[in-house]
């Protein structure tokens, strides 16, 4: 088992088949039932270093990737941000890599361009796992969230899905609907205001896969489906304030709009959230998202310990 | 092929013919056969023939030329509709229509100004997969942008057409 995962990048979802996710859930489960009983009883990755190059901001991926290999017993080194590197002198991508490929045994890396962890990845002999690249990718993420539908529901595959925000920029999001390729759902509903339409490449994706979707509402589909996806909806995503404060209230999820839902209903987020969850929201039975955050480590721990081996 | 647009174009003994090129997109056919021409050729341009298939079309015939397969197919890129000739001694001893290559490397450039391909000072090549022939779509191997065939005519210049 596993051998398909030894020493393999982690660029997009897509590069994974159902069947390996569903190995990745396993070895999830195990790790979580070790946390449980209060930690590993060895340490997989004692002696390994992990890079953690976040050349964008980031508390909740960088921690829980950091988290994740220490629990491991693994060690990390890495930056965030670019300021007080060798990038803010005008070194270029290649070359940082090539220099973390130098020290580590695994490179995590976020940045603001698309295609950059491909990129990195054919620089680098070491692993490369993508922590998000611009809008484009968000491969753990969605691992996560499948991770945690599983959790909720037993299974992925043949439930009723909406995914509601910006479904454009949302790397998070788009991660999530391509996931969703491979996992075949019932139904998908995408919720989203006419500026944050998904990407043409997720579309077609999403047409290719045989994916049964279509636009609609959040208020119609809150009682059809099972798995509620909630993102974010930016700012500055409108050159408009005034349209932005129209639109936004129309993505935004309170409990009383839940009175109408499956019993099922499970509302994930990949956070941080603004407001298009209420707070109110939280006390439900159909909050999900804070257990959907802790499945960060034990999902990364799984990922890190099949690729490095453990 | 040739003979009855009326504007005569002698045949040629040895080289390549390609016919069925969308009119007004010859120049830029040639463009993409670029460095593959060599100096000194005798190429013939005819823009804006009649064709039962395409209603106008272009034709070039390049004397003395038998190109590779691997810049045929580039021109699929301009000229999906294109078929090449291989003629010798006035023969047609090969005929084919380009097929569109599964994927490009450099030539074009991707549309996304956030695409790692087009961040200053990195040595990476853009790569294109092909994703649909008809029509005819790109997918930049980076960034997941797709190129359409407008986009990728109008990335591959040439004078306009005419």
């Amino acid at each position: 088992m596993a051998s398909g995962w030894r020493g393999r990048d982690v660029i997009s979802i897509l590069d994974f088949t159902r069947g390996e996710l569903e190995e990745l859930f396993l070895e999830a489960d195990k790790v979580k039932m070790a946390l449980r009983r209060g930690g590993l009883q060895r340490r997989p990755l004692e002696g390994k270093l992990v890079a953690l190059a976040f050349f964008e901001p980031s508390t909740r991926t960088r921690m829980s990737f950091e988290a994740a290999a220490k629990r491991l017993g693994a060690g990390t080194i890495g930056f965030t941000g670019p300021e007080g590197t060798s990038v803010e002198k005008g070194e270029n991508l290649a070359d940082t890599i090539r220099m973390l490929d130098a020290y580590a045994d695994l490179i995590v890396i976020r940045h603001r361009y698309e295609g950059s962890a491909l990129y990195a990845a054919e620089i680098a002999e070491a692993p490369v796992v993508n922590g998000g690249d611009g809008r484009q990718h968000h491969p753990t993420q969605a691992m996560i969230d499948l991770y945690t539908v599983r959790e909720a529901h037993g299974r992925v595959e043949g439930l009723d899905y909406a995914v509601v925000g910006d479904l454009r920029y949302g790397r998070a999001a788009a991660s999530f609907m391509l996931a969703l390729t491979i996992f075949r759902p019932r139904r998908l509903y995408l919720v989203y205001p006419p500026q944050l339409a998904p990407r043409r490449e997720v579309v077609s994706a999403l047409e290719r896969a045989g994916v049964r979707f279509e636009r609609a509402e959040l208020e119609e589909v809150i009682g059809e489906v099972d798995v509620l996806y909630v993102t974010r909806i930016q700012r500055e995503r409108f050159p408009d304030p005034e349209e932005y404060e129209r639109v936004r209230g129309s993505y935004r999820v309170t409990a009383s709009m839940l009175e109408g839902a499956r019993d099922s209903l499970v509302v994930l987020h990949p956070l941080p959230r603004v407001d298009e969850i209420d707070h109110s929201v939280d006390s439900t039975r159909h909050a999900w998202y804070f257990r959907q955050a802790r499945n960060g480590v034990p999902v990364r721990m799984a990922l890190l310990k099949l690729i490095l081996g453990g | 092929m040739g003979g009855d647009e009326g504007l005569v174009v002698r045949k040629i003994r040895h080289g390549t013919v390609i016919d069925h090129i969308p009119a007004g997109r010859a120049l830029r056919v040639l463009r993409l056969l670029g460095a593959t021409l060599g100096g000194g050729r005798r190429i013939a341009i005819v823009i804006n023939a009649e064709s039962r298939k395409l209603g106008r079309k272009d034709i070039v015939k390049i004397e003395g030329l038998e190109p590779r397969v691997e810049d045929l197919d580039r021109i699929a890129l301009v000229a999906p509709t294109a078929t090449v000739n291989i003629v010798r001694d006035y023969r047609v001893v090969v005929k084919r229509k380009v097929e569109p290559p599964a994927e490009v490397r450099g030539i074009l450039r991707c549309a996304n100004p956030t695409c790692i391909t087009r961040k200053p000072g990195e040595p990476v090549t853009p790569r294109f997969r092909l994703v649909s022939r008809d029509p005819l779509e790109y997918q930049c191997v980076y960034c997941g942008s797709i190129l359409g065939e407008r986009e990728i005519v109008e990335q591959l210049g040439g004078p306009a057409p005419l």
